[in-house]
Formats: structure tokens, sequence, C-alpha cells
């Protein structure tokens, strides 16, 4: 223990006029501690996410996934409702780098459709058509973000060839192209439904856990009933009441209400916990004893310890809404087509027989799965950076 | 500040005839019941009588020890008096240029402005300070919650305040997760006394800390009470550290005072026996006073359903009828000694040499 021996005798006046000019006069190795020292809670658990490998790729994985979703038409190679005459079903393209001649950077062969023995559907590469890949080709015209009006695709190949990097579905529509449409509505409805729940969740867990007493008692035992009521049959019965005639954007935020009329159970109980046992912790009844004023040990005292437990709560809470969304636009009950989300996607491999036959369509899961993957990951990160106890 | 015309009220004439001059603090029967409630329409079933009727009081400058077991309500009492928990009855008045103000009667906006006056050092070190606040914010909150300083004024004040606990200047940037248990303490100190409080309720302030720590902490407020004249409502249950820095010493049980007294007086000549088995607990360096060591039999009493009569009758050696049926009075049994115990002068009890808290060893 390092304590200073306690000082005898009159009232000592600071000798160091300033306390930047007490930090300024230190050694290199000491200001290194004192910036240890001087870092604020948000700095420390920066600092300690960093040492998580796996959260800082998953946060750079769901950054490059929500950029793609941002920038889906410029990505994407075809408009989602583009459909190819004689190409339905038509596998993943084989994207090839060399010909006969040699290294000629990267094409894809001109595809025939056909039909075997069986009458199944095959599609044969034509070796005379070769069609290289280049970036920024001129292609389906689109609104960027509604403002720019422009026909320029990160990548394609020209006019008369097609590329369709997953395959294409049961009325020749590139699978890739729509997978980086749906990558927009699926990973937003997460975002807007948690944040709709937080708003919820706050709201009612704050006055549960501010007023106390009974309207605690009837706050809580409500959110018992509804946490045991089965998520899916209940997400069900609301997306049914959703009116069938909604153009997209209503369905989209009839969905994400729906969703976040089921979820907010859980925050709310997360911000009364927290609520209550920062309420009674002593430094805010240090900051009470001191005279603060109860609306600055609130904003002050009690909220900025709460966010970093709010973070990781609702970002735990985003892949269980992108699930819900899948399931319910799996079933017929979400996003209504023409909107493309991933779970729309999945509908055209509700029959064994496709799946069987074009395997590709399930690739829209492999993307559900990733996200919700790389959201568990980041949240895990978060949540053992942000015990404010652990210091290491 | 207070409303003046407030406080000619019968409180005023009350206290004129008891009160000594030189009296900071009185507390008259002091009353905390706890409801205990049960079932879905919290129905409340019964109370815990944490402090039932303590009356006490503090001059001016000098320290209290408030000593009990855990549970005793010692907490309460201090938590009552700087009003973090409401008191369910009882008057806490504070002497003040000649008047009484009494603490249980301001309303919000009164108390809060009253505060400067009343200050709380907290028992645990760690959860007692904002992990997001460095210590300039901590230290300088109360300051700004009166308006007292702002600024570079602020700055220069809570510098002072934090060189007189004994930190450094560039502390004040650090976050409390950058100090020991000591000298988070002195945060606590520093944070309680930077707005030179008149009194001041330490709750345990060391008990929470390093045995190497305590007498530093310890020193350090007895340094700052002859510095800044403070007064000090000192409660702990540790024998050994209250002697070192009280005055007098009230000594608690199940919500209820049995005994106060000088320091000296009541180590030497304790006269309730729930003292005397306090006081043969603590250690002594001194081999040649080795007294025979008086073990408690049973639990405390449930404060939430008292036994009749004298509370410590179940676990008193001393026990006799009258104990069980009739609670005895806190009286004055020579001047300044107060007991309340039925036999309380007819009972020969073991004290320990003053001498001994000094640890001195003299052969």
């Amino acid at each position: 223990m390092t304590e200073s021996i306690p000082h005898n005798g009159a009232p000592h006046k600071p000798e160091i006029e300033s306390v930047a000019a007490a930090t300024a006069s230190q050694s290199a190795p000491d200001r290194e501690k004192q910036a240890l020292y001087t870092s604020s809670q948000w700095q420390l658990i920066w600092r300690r996410f960093k040492r998580h490998r796996l959260a800082q790729i998953a946060m750079i994985m769901l950054a490059f996934l929500y950029i793609i979703a941002a920038c889906a038409e410029f990505i994407a190679p075809y408009e989602t409702r583009r459909d190819f005459k004689g190409f339905v079903y038509a596998p993943p393209a084989k994207i090839h780098f060399f010909d006969e001649d040699g290294f000629v950077g990267p094409f894809v062969y001109g595809l025939k459709g056909g039909r075997d023995e069986n009458y199944q559907r095959i599609f044969e590469e034509v070796k005379e058509e070769q069609y290289p890949i280049r970036f920024f080709v001129r292609g389906d015209e689109y609104k960027l973000w509604g403002v720019y009006k422009t026909n320029l695709h990160l990548f394609g190949v020209e006019e008369d060839g097609q590329i369709f990097v997953l395959g294409t579905d049961r009325l020749g529509r590139d699978l890739f192209s729509r997978v980086i449409y749906g990558t927009r509505i699926s990973l937003t409805i997460g975002l807007v439904g948690v944040f709709l729940s937080f708003v919820l969740g706050l709201i009612i867990g704050g006055v549960s856990g501010y007023f106390g007493g009974t309207v605690d008692e009837i706050i809580q035992r409500m959110i018992d009933l509804l946490v045991s009521i089965p998520h899916l049959p209940l997400w069900m019965a609301l997306a049914a009441a959703v009116p069938r005639d909604w153009n997209s954007i209503q369905t989209y935020f009839a969905i994400t209400i729906v969703l976040s009329i089921v979820g907010w159970a859980g925050l709310a109980r997360t911000v009364r916990g927290r609520l209550l046992s920062l309420r009674e912790e002593d430094f805010t009844i240090a900051a009470r004893v001191s005279g603060v004023s109860e609306w600055r040990i609130i904003t002050k005292h009690l909220l900025p310890l709460f966010t970093s437990y709010i973070v990781v709560a609702i970002t735990l809470a985003v892949p269980g809404m992108i699930i819900g969304e899948t399931s319910l636009s799996f079933i017929g009950l979400g996003i209504q087509p023409p909107a493309v989300s991933w779970g729309t996607l999945l509908q055209d491999s509700q029959m064994i027989v496709n799946v069987a036959l074009h395997p590709w369509l399930l690739i829209p899961a492999l993307f559900v799965i990733v996200t919700v993957l790389m959201f568990n990951f980041l949240g895990d990160g978060l949540r053992d950076a942000a015990d404010p106890y652990s210091i290491s | 500040m207070v409303d003046e015309s407030k406080l000619n009220g019968a409180t005023m004439s009350e206290t004129q005839d008891v009160a000594p001059s030189n009296i900071l603090l009185e507390v008259k029967d002091l009353k905390k019941y706890f409801p205990i409630q049960k079932g879905l329409l919290r129905r409340t079933t019964g109370y815990v009588k944490a402090v039932d009727g303590v009356s006490l009081f503090i001059e001016e400058g000098e320290t209290l020890g408030l000593v009990g077991e855990s549970g005793c309500g010692k907490t309460t009492t201090g938590r009552c008096i700087v009003r973090v928990y409401e008191p369910t009855a009882g008057d806490i008045l504070f002497h003040e240029n000649g008047s009484a103000i009494n603490l249980n009667d301001l309303e919000r906006q009164e108390l809060k402005a009253f505060r400067r006056h009343l200050q709380m050092i907290f028992q645990d070190p760690f959860s007692s300070l904002n992990p997001r606040m460095t210590v300039l914010e901590l230290v300088g909150e109360p300051l700004l919650a009166h308006g007292i300083a702002s600024g570079t004024e602020l700055e220069d004040r809570v510098a002072e305040m934090v060189v007189a606990v004994g930190l450094k200047v560039e502390h004040l940037p650090r976050y409390p997760h950058s100090f020991s248990g000591g000298q988070r303490q002195r945060i606590g100190i520093a944070r309680a006394l930077v707005q030179r409080p008149k009194l001041v309720v330490c709750d345990e302030p060391v008990s929470a800390l390093d045995v190497s720590v305590q007498s530093q902490v310890v020193n350090l407020l007895q340094d700052l009470q002859t510095e800044l004249n403070l007064t000090y409502l000192f409660v702990a249950h540790d024998m050994s550290v209250v002697r070192q820095i009280s005055n007098r010493i009230a000594v608690m049980y199940v919500g209820k005072l049995v005994e106060v007294a000088e320091s000296e007086e009541l180590l030497r000549n304790p006269k309730h026996p729930y003292s005397e088995t306090l006081l043969s607990a603590v250690p002594r360096p001194n081999p040649h006073h080795r007294m025979q060591r008086l073990n408690l039999e049973g639990e405390p009493a449930d404060p939430a359903n008292a036994p009749s009569g004298c509370v410590f009758h179940p676990r008193c050696q001393y026990m006799e009828d009258i104990c069980k049926m009739e609670a005895p009075p806190l009286a004055e049994l020579t001047p300044g000694h107060h007991v309340a115990c039925h036999f309380a002068d007819s009972l020969a009890l073991q004290g320990i040499a003053y001498s001994d808290s000094i640890a001195v060893i003299s052969g």
C-alpha cells in the first residue's frame, strides 16, 4: 500500500498553480500510467474491447454488412425485379480466370439452358461466349439514396452476358442481387425493432423501477405473462392482423412493431434491475447528501452507468429481432413481396424439391447465420468489456 | 436558506431549558421503523424497529462514538440524522447561533440548502465513489451543487482539499479505479469536507479498510477535526477504533441506546452488561492486564420482534425477573454517565484500563 503519511499542522495551499501544470511535469512512463489512471470508463471499455479479437472481427464484419445494406443498389449487379427469360434456376456462376490461351482475368462463359433426359433443367457453358467481369459497369438504372440517378454498378459483365454469382430463382431473378437488397430490410429491422423495444422497455422498466410497490408488481407479472407466451405463435397472431393491402413500407413498420411488442419485456427487466440497484448505490446516496439535485443524479450518476449495460443488452437483442423477421417472412406473414428480405428469399426453399434440386436457394440462410453470430460475438465482447469492476 | 420564522415554534422553547450552550446536535426520541410487506398487495404485516427511541446530543467540536453489533441500528441512526432515511418519528435539532433547527421538519428545498452543514463519510470506499467521475468532479460536485464555486475557483478549492487529505494535485484528473481503498476513502473524506460542514456523520469510515491503513485514516480525521473545527458522529462496530477518536461513547443494542458516557469512564467503568462484553473483545497489548473474554450466548435480538422488557435480557448473564417485564429507561447514574439497566448501580462490571488504548507496553 502506498499511502502517504497524513499531514499535520496548518491547512495546506497547493504549491502548483494548476492541474495541467502538474500533469505536464512528468516523465514518459509516468505519463503513460497517468493516461491509464485518467482514462474514463468508456476509454477503459474500449481498451478492454480491443483485447477481444473475436468481437473486433465481428464489429468489422457487421460494419461491412451495413455498408452493403446502405449501398445495395450500387453493389448488386441487377435490380431485384429484373427477370432473365430462359435463366430460371440457373446455378451460381463459375468464375474463370484462364481460357485455352492462358490467364485472361476473371470472366464468365455464356449460359445455354436446356433439359436432360429426365426433363431436369440443365445449363451448359458456351465456350465461345466470354464475358469478362469488370468493375463499375453500366447496368440497370436506379436512384442511389433516392437522390442520384445513375446506372453505375460495382461490378458486372457486358450487356449481352449475365453474371449470377449465387444463381437465380424460380423467375430467373439474380439471387445475389436479391440477397444484397434483402440485407437492407433484414439488418435494419433488427435495429429499428430493438430501438422501439428499447423505448418501450426504458419507459415501462423505468416506471416499474422508479415507482416500485404495486405498480412494479403489476408490470412485472405482466412481463411474466408476456414472456411465457411462445414467441412464434404470438408473432404470427399479431402479424396476421396486419392488413394485406398495406404497402411494403407500412408492412415494414408493422412488423417492427410486432417484433418489439414481444421484445421489450427483456429490456424492461434489465432497465428496472439496473435502476433499482443503482438507486441504492452508496454514491447516489452520497450525491444526495451533498445536495445534488435529483435531476443531476439521474443524468450525471445513473444514466452514464446505465448506458454500457444498455448497449450490451441492445446488441444481444438485435439477433433475436433478425431471426424473428426471418421466421415471420419465411412463413409468409412478415415482409410481403415484392419487398425483399432474407426471410422472403428463404420462402423459395420451403419446398424440399427446390432445396434438393437448387440448393443455392438456401444461401440467404447463411447470411442470417453469419449476421446473428457476429452480433452475438460483438455483444459478448462488449459485455466483457463493459463490466466496470473487472479492471485488468 | 432556512426560514427564520419557522424556528420560533415549539422546538425553540423546548430546547432552551435542557441544552448546554455548546451543543451542536440533539436527537430526541428518534425512531425509524421499516415496514415489512408481504404478498401481492404488499400489505404491511409488521415493522423492523431499526431505531427505537434514540436520544443523544453532540457538543460542538467533540466526537461521539456510536458502537454496537451489526444490525443494531447505528448506521440507520446516522443516516436518519443526515436525512438519507426519513425518520418515522423524533426530533433532530441542529443548534446554530443560539437557535435550533429541527431537521426533521425541513422541506426538500430547505434541506438541500442545509446539507452544507451536515455531511457523511461512507463505509465502502468502492461503492461510494461514482466510477465514471474524476477526483476533481467527485470532490467538486458538492461545491457545484450548492453554487459555492465554479471554474478555476472550484479547481483551487478542490486542490486545496485534496492536498489536505493527503492526496496530490496530479490525482485530480484520475478516476477512482486508479486508487487503493485507503486513497479512495481519502477522496470520500475530501468530498464530505470540501464545503466545510459543521457536523460529519462518519459511517464506519475505516471498517472496510486494511488494518494498516485504518489508523492513518483515523489520524487524518482527527487532524482535520482540529483544523476545520468539525464535530463527528463516529459510527463503528470496533471498540478499539472508536476509543481512539471519541470523546464520548454511546453503546447501542437492537435499536436502543444502552449506555452513554465519557470515553475513559465507559472503558474503565462500564455499567451495562452489554458494554462489558464489547470491551472484553478489545485486544489488549499489555499481557499483564489480560481479562477474561466474555462470550455472548445466542444471536442479537430480531428488531422486528424485540424481546419484552430489556431487549438484552435473553443474552444477559445478570438477568433477573424484572428484566423480562420492564424495559429500563436510559437514566443518568453519575453526571454524564447514562445507563439503561435495572441493576446499573449494583453490578460490578469489568472495564479496561484507559492506558491500554494508547497501546503502550510498560513492562
